[in-house]
């Protein structure tokens, strides 16, 4: 039972997709800067991660070794296509404003390295877990981004307002830069500089 | 003529694909630590791009594209859903025949670029080529040409990045910082120089 609680609680913190592994930056960046469409992104990419680990690890004493990454992109992009097809069914705003970036969860390191890393070797049900702990990973570093692009930048969390902004008529001079790229960037790169003070072990070798 | 090199200008700055829509992020932040191999990578990505969003155009607007298939005699098909596979076998499909290509006749460029070519499969950039192209809806001469631009733009990007990053030993970083930290903030400052572009007019 250990085991399962370490595969799920590890790569919050001590293996962060992101913060860690220099997984799944792409799509991290282009979507946070409101705390909406993050919120369906991690869900999206969480159930694609799991459910992508499971099947994978269900067939993985059948597929041949030289094909594996084809039978696994294939994999992906099925997932891929249900989630899409369903957003646009059910959140169909929400959809448009991802654009192309439910596509890109194909091209996600983080599912295709978790398949090929750990549901390769795991039975279904660990792997299944271990990607909801990486699918939980990379939320949480999307929802922390997000959360400060949109208080900072606009005022608002979810649409609704937390800092009356100047413009209508409160206090709040909103930070414009925060609502453009490379504000995330920034972001992102004080949340590893945290992460490293707390988890030393993190940081870097000088080579 | 003049539209064409309108395209071409954007894809490369203003709409760069590393910098303004983050594409590629993943492989852009891993190789980018020395420029030589960058170089490498970034052309890599050129061809493959140049080759792979035409091609991808050409099945979306002869197949998948709603009514596409009214050659076949079937009428009201649409079969857009299907897409995305679609778009990444042939990414796949490209890459490996590349990767034959040049092991037969340019063996040191094969070489050189080695690991580089199977990861351009799972590149973004490329495939965010791909369904930029879909949607907005670029004819075949558009998508050589968006092809080509983003994936200049992108490998420009990368090899700027590593050259400042090669520097980057000479700095004393913050312990914490030091390695991806800094290069998030690098890779920041660049996208905000590279937003002066977007109040570029074409």
């Amino acid at each position: 039972m250990s085991q399962a609680k370490d595969v799920l609680l590890n790569p919050l913190f001590e293996k962060n997709p992101i913060g860690l592994q220099i997984l799944g930056i792409c799509s991290a960046l282009a979507v946070t800067s409101k705390l909406e469409t993050v919120i369906v992104m991690s869900l999206a990419v969480t159930f694609v991660i799991a459910c992508s680990n499971f099947s994978v690890s269900l067939i993985r004493q059948q597929i041949p070794g030289s094909i594996r990454i084809i039978v696994q992109i294939t994999i992906i992009a099925t997932l891929v296509i249900i989630v899409d097809q369903f957003l646009k069914a059910y959140a169909f705003s929400v959809s448009k404003q991802l654009s192309v970036f439910v596509g890109l969860i194909i091209t996600n390191c983080i599912v295709l390295g978790r398949a090929e890393a750990f549901a390769m070797k795991n039975p279904p049900g660990l792997s299944f877990l271990d990607g909801i702990g990486n699918g939980l990973g990379y939320s949480l570093v999307l929802l922390l981004v997000a959360f400060f692009r949109e208080l900072l930048g606009a005022g608002k969390l979810l649409g609704v307002t937390i800092l009356p902004t100047v413009s209508d008529g409160g206090w709040y001079q909103p930070n414009g830069l925060m609502l453009l790229p490379p504000s995330a960037f920034f972001i992102i790169g004080l949340l590893i500089w945290a992460l490293r003070t707390w988890k030393t072990d993190q940081v870097e070798m000088e080579n | 003529m003049e539209h064409y090199l309108n395209l071409l200008i954007r894809s490369i700055f203003i709409e760069n694909m590393a910098l303004a829509f983050f594409l590629g992020m993943c492989t852009f932040l891993a190789v980018s630590k020395k420029v030589d191999t960058a170089i490498g990578l970034g052309i890599a990505v050129v061809v493959v791009q140049t080759i792979t969003v035409p091609v991808n155009n050409l099945i979306y607007k002869f197949f998948l594209k709603e009514g596409a298939l009214a050659w076949l005699g079937l009428e009201g098909t649409n079969l857009t859903f299907i897409g995305l596979i679609c778009y990444i076998g042939v990414i796949a499909a490209m890459v490996q025949l590349l990767e034959m290509v040049l092991d037969r006749f340019f063996p040191s460029l094969y070489n050189s670029l080695g690991i580089f070519l199977p990861l351009i499969t799972v590149n973004c950039a490329i495939l965010g080529g791909s369904l930029f192209m879909v949607e907005r809806d670029y004819n075949f001469s558009e998508s050589i040409v968006f092809g080509f631009g983003s994936g200049l733009g992108w490998a420009l990007a990368l090899v700027a990045l590593a050259g400042i990053r090669e520097k980057m030993k000479y700095s004393d970083v913050p312990v914490g910082l030091r390695g991806l930290g800094i290069t998030f903030m690098i890779a920041g400052l660049m996208a905000m120089a590279f937003m002066a572009f977007s109040g570029i007019q074409l």
